[in-house]
């Protein structure tokens, strides 16, 4: 296979991540003594780089390596977000590890590997780039999710790990009969054969491909009943971990799972919305519900990303660009709240106690207003309550999905909202209407410049884009106009 | 827009404050109050510009901004104002700096409350003027927030669950009307309009009755639960008895008007036929809620509760006006909103003013105070007679007006909305009698300190709002005439325009949505 320097074009912002998770490496290797704070910002500075050498892929849809991956609009917005997350995890990883004594270039260097598999994810027009893209990205994390060797890091990493090789084996298993069905795995390709051959979309074979992907995809943004890995992953893992699962993961998954039903499986929506259908509704339901039931925080937030996994899900079954931008914005604005959030839980622990629980929150908000500030804002807007991004994202969903008649499903997703308000006011009680308790749980915060920095540009982009959303709609709505 | 844009600098300048108030320093308290205080009074006398610049033979939107805010949705940032939520801005400013004077007292956290309290003062305005969807949406909910920290860091012992129920409880109905907003919207483009949540050019659109009986359902519910009507009211006595005083005072002066400002602002004249088909109903409930929360009223010991039923039970005259559905009716159901605010408002000034020096609030403890306090009780009986519609106070003029409206549509309705007004003085004066009359037995009691300087200060402008809207309502209603004509006009033309259509297959849109596998039928 040959290829030339156009493909070489879409592959930049790639290439400049990798060559800064091996520079990252190397560095340690070179640095005098034990100096390497630099190394995470070695990383966010390969992270800008590529973001500049991205905006050129907005614009009409090409392809390059013979089909194996985009260089469109979809595709540059998933990666603006992605950049979002991962330049954040970094911030909010660099003071967090050397506070625990884990701050190795490894670690680093893993989350951009991890990265750089998440866009690939994004832009992958066929299936078998889809695949090693999910594996690049899924091995990395399970060494992210394991990196603190405790007991409980070690089994979030072995849980993930398991039940990750389980959902890529249906995936994979998907794609093959996919392949069996249509004669080819990519995804255009795909979409012709559906398009042309009216039969093939009745097909047991067909039908069952569709059934394993969406299963695979089901594990991977952890939508209900595929779902029980989630808590303990997320609680097991260092906490800036999951923030980058929670975010980078889902929004990654969720660009791979639009491309996949939105262009692949386009003409077959009459088959996999009713079954997405159900999904959703699950996904939000149980989400919700297990998360009223928490009493730490972490996992909570845990739960609660199943519970916006769901919301997201309704704009799939919407399964129109509307919908699809809306997805989009969600991704984004989740990935600001959700970071900024986790951020704040980590800036509550100490070394090896991480002080999630509930309780240990009372009477906060007045004792540090900056984090009380901010955590009220991250939770506000989870709960989608104006003026914040978390709001427009769950009207931009709710809004294709009642445009397409879907008013059952919106109506049980406003319910679930509403639902779900009460587990993020919980948090929001308990720093402000409880008092301290008389032995204080946190003395002080573990909040150094970085990790501030992180919690001011997550808050600012929730307020930014819940007030003024109007120019990254148009931006999303005008990539998923050259996807579909 | 070649006028000066006063909405917007009413609404934005307590934000605005509040961004200030960031500043000053936490220790300075007197610099705080000072600068809230100040904010609110330049609020509220800039609001009056409204009041004289507002023209009375117009009946459509006056001082209108405009201006795009998500350009491909339809969604900007308009507003404007007309009679009917002319004075319900007034009314806002007005006992916005009433509650700041009356907040004075607050030790706790001063700076976050004096914050919270200007946030609110927006997310009010914001509310009352917006005449988008989404903007009003988005002001509606907000206005949350800062209510739930108001109730939730000041408020009384059950303060939490008091703050989570009412959060809740909104949310519930609001997230819902969201629901039929959206709907609202794609019906609108469905008609082969232009996308917008412009709640005038939504005005135009002629829907289907059918239609409009679940769009109105969802609308009606969220309203419903802000007014609150029986027997939806269970938050309303909660955060009423848990919030502080100034927290009361703006949760039935305002907050509650937001309820029947949505209906007559958007509920009642985007779905006329619906209104048509549940007015009898609507007007059953609302009797219901008279009676009822009088009688519940009548029961209390606690008297801040006392008045928080007596306030579902008021709310109950203002829904039977508005559903009424003529001139009398809807004009009375207006006004008594806003008689409403001032009575009820000043009811809890007052029981604040007694419970901080007692720090109790019920009946039993108290009697024979007009020996120790006679200033107080003589506004205090002042304000009851207001609140239970004596001639010449406020509370007559709407009451009078909202029993002639219900009793050109229903006597029956009339008849048994006429036994609340008796209940009310019962419970209102029976109160009294426990509270101010007989022997000054209580040793606590015998010491008390009459009303200060800055207790009169702020309840006598309430006393003085309480005779003017009652001995000349002339300065209120007549700015309302024209709008409520309009109203009133526009209603039942959009109903006659509106029978005929048949929507495709009754419950169409409905049906869509219950066909859980696929809708797409009518995608476009």
């Amino acid at each position: 296979m040959t290829f030339s320097m156009a493909d070489m074009r879409l592959l930049t912002p790639h290439l400049v991540i990798t060559a800064a998770a091996l520079l990252v490496l190397l560095a340690e290797a070179v640095s005098p003594g034990r100096r390497k704070g630099y190394l995470p910002y070695l990383g966010i500075a390969g992270i800008v780089v590529a973001a500049f050498t991205t905006p050129g892929l907005f614009g009409p849809a090409r392809s390059g390596f013979s089909g194996m991956l985009a260089g469109d609009a979809f595709a540059a917005f998933v990666y603006f977000i992605l950049y979002a997350v991962g330049a954040l995890t970094l911030l909010v990883s660099d003071g967090y590890l050397r506070d625990e004594g884990r701050d190795h270039a490894e670690y680093y260097a893993l989350v951009l590997l991890a990265l750089v598999g998440m866009m690939l994810m994004a832009g992958a027009t066929h299936l078998m780039t889809l695949f090693l893209a999910l594996e690049t990205m899924s091995i990395a994390i399970y060494a992210l999710a394991g990196f603190f060797r405790d007991e409980r890091s070690a089994e979030a990493s072995f849980k993930y790990f398991i039940l990750g090789a389980f959902s890529s084996g249906f995936l994979l298993y998907g794609i093959a009969l996919l392949y069996g069905a249509c004669g080819t795995t990519e995804i255009q390709g795909i979409l012709d054969a559906f398009a042309s051959n009216r039969a093939l979309a009745g097909s047991a074979m067909a039908l069952a491909g569709v059934g394993l992907v969406t299963v695979g995809f089901a594990f991977k943004v952890a939508a209900v009943p595929f779902h029980m890995w989630t808590p303990d992953a997320y609680q097991g893992a260092p906490t800036s971990v999951t923030a980058f699962m929670a975010t980078g993961v889902k929004a990654a998954a969720f660009a791979a799972v639009l491309r996949v039903f939105f262009v692949a499986f386009q003409t077959l929506h009459v088959d996999w919305s009713g079954v997405l259908w159900v999904l959703a509704l699950l996904t939000m339901t149980v989400g919700n519900l297990t998360a009223i039931a928490q009493t730490d925080v972490k996992r909570m937030l845990a739960y609660s990303s199943i519970a916006h996994a769901g919301y997201i899900l309704v704009g799939v079954v919407a399964g129109t660009p509307e919908a699809g931008a809306g997805i989009l914005y969600y991704l984004l604005a989740y990935a600001f709240m959700n970071i900024g959030a986790f951020a704040c839980l980590i800036m509550v622990g100490r070394k090896g106690h991480e002080n999630t629980e509930l309780d240990a929150f009372a009477g906060l908000g007045f004792k540090f207003p900056a984090l009380g500030l901010a955590m009220s804002l991250f939770m506000f807007s989870m709960a989608g309550i104006p003026p914040t991004a978390g709001f427009i994202g769950k009207f931009l969903i709710f809004k294709a999905a009642v445009h397409q008649g879907y008013y059952w499903l919106t109506i049980f997703g406003v319910l679930n909202s509403a639902a779900s308000v009460y587990y993020y006011l919980r948090v929001i009680v308990t720093m402000y209407f409880k008092p301290e308790p008389d032995a204080p749980v946190v003395e002080a915060l573990r909040a150094g410049p970085s990790m501030a920095v992180a919690t001011i540009l997550a808050g600012l982009g929730v307020l930014y884009f819940g007030i003024v959303p109007g120019g990254l709609v148009d931006l999303a709505e005008q990539a998923l106009r050259y996807l579909v | 827009m070649s006028h000066f844009p006063y909405l917007s600098t009413i609404t934005f300048l307590p934000l605005l404050g509040a961004l200030v108030l960031l500043l000053i320093p936490r220790r300075s308290e007197g610099g705080i109050r000072a600068w809230t205080l100040a904010v609110a009074a330049v609020t509220f006398v800039i609001s009056l510009a409204l009041w004289v610049r507002f023209d009375p033979t117009q009946g459509g939107m006056q001082f209108v901004e405009r201006k795009a805010w998500i350009e491909s949705l339809g969604i900007s940032y308009y507003v404007g104002i007309d009679g009917i939520s002319l004075w319900l801005v007034l009314l806002t400013t007005f006992l916005s700096v009433i509650c700041v004077l009356s907040s004075w007292g607050i030790a706790k956290r001063v700076k976050e409350y004096m914050l919270f309290f200007l946030l609110l003062e927006t997310g009010m305005l914001g509310a009352l003027i917006s005449l988008d969807l989404v903007l009003f949406y988005i002001f509606w909910e907000a206005m949350l927030i800062p209510m739930y920290f108001l109730i939730g860091v000041w408020g009384g012992t059950d303060r939490i669950y008091a703050a989570i129920k009412f959060f809740i409880y909104t949310m519930v109905g609001s997230l819902l009307m969201l629901v039929a907003i959206l709907a609202l919207y794609y019906l609108n483009i469905r008609a082969g309009n232009a996308p917008t949540f412009d709640l005038l050019k939504l005005y135009e659109l002629n829907l289907a009755p059918n239609v409009q009986f679940w769009m109105f359902a969802a609308f009606c519910l969220a309203f419903a639960i802000k007014v609150p009507m029986w027997p939806l009211h269970t938050w309303l006595p909660d955060a009423h008895t848990q919030a502080p005083t100034a927290g009361s005072v703006i949760l039935a002066g305002v907050l509650l008007k937001m309820g029947t400002y949505g209906f007559l602002r958007f509920a009642m004249p985007l779905f006329p036929n619906a209104v048509e088909a549940w007015a009898p109903f609507m007007m059953v409930v609302a009797v219901i809620g008279i009676i009822y929360g009088a009688l519940v009223a009548m029961v209390q010991d606690d008297v801040k509760k006392l008045v928080a039923y007596s306030s579902v039970s008021h709310l109950g005259f203002v829904m039977l006006g508005l559903f009424a559905l003529n001139m009398q009716g809807v004009q009375g159901g207006l006004y008594q909103s806003l008689n409403h605010g001032i009575s009820t408002g000043a009811l809890f000034l007052l029981v604040g003013v007694i419970y901080e020096r007692r720090h109790t609030r019920a009946i039993a403890d108290f009697g024979g105070l007009a020996k120790s306090m006679p200033n107080y009780a003589a506004v205090f009986l002042i304000i009851t007679m207001s609140s239970i519609g004596l001639p010449g106070l406020n509370g007559f003029v709407g009451e009078f007006l909202i029993m002639l409206g219900a009793f050109l549509t229903s006597k029956t309705a009339a008849v048994f909305a006429a036994t609340g007004v008796i209940l009310a003085a019962g419970y209102m004066l029976w109160m009294v009698k426990r509270v101010f009359f007989g022997a000054l037995d209580k040793e606590e009691n015998q010491g008390l300190a009459d009303l200060t300087g800055l207790e009169w200060g702020y309840l006598i402008p309430m006393v003085v709002m309480a005779f003017w809207m009652g001995i000349y309502p002339g300065t209120f209603l007549r700015k309302t005439d024209a709008t409520l004509e309009l109203w009133l006009e526009r209603f039942e033309a959009k109903k006659e325009a509106c029978r005929s259509l048949e929507a495709p297959g009754a419950l169409a849109w409905l049906q869509d949505g219950l066909n859980l596998v696929f809708p797409a039928s009518h995608a476009d």
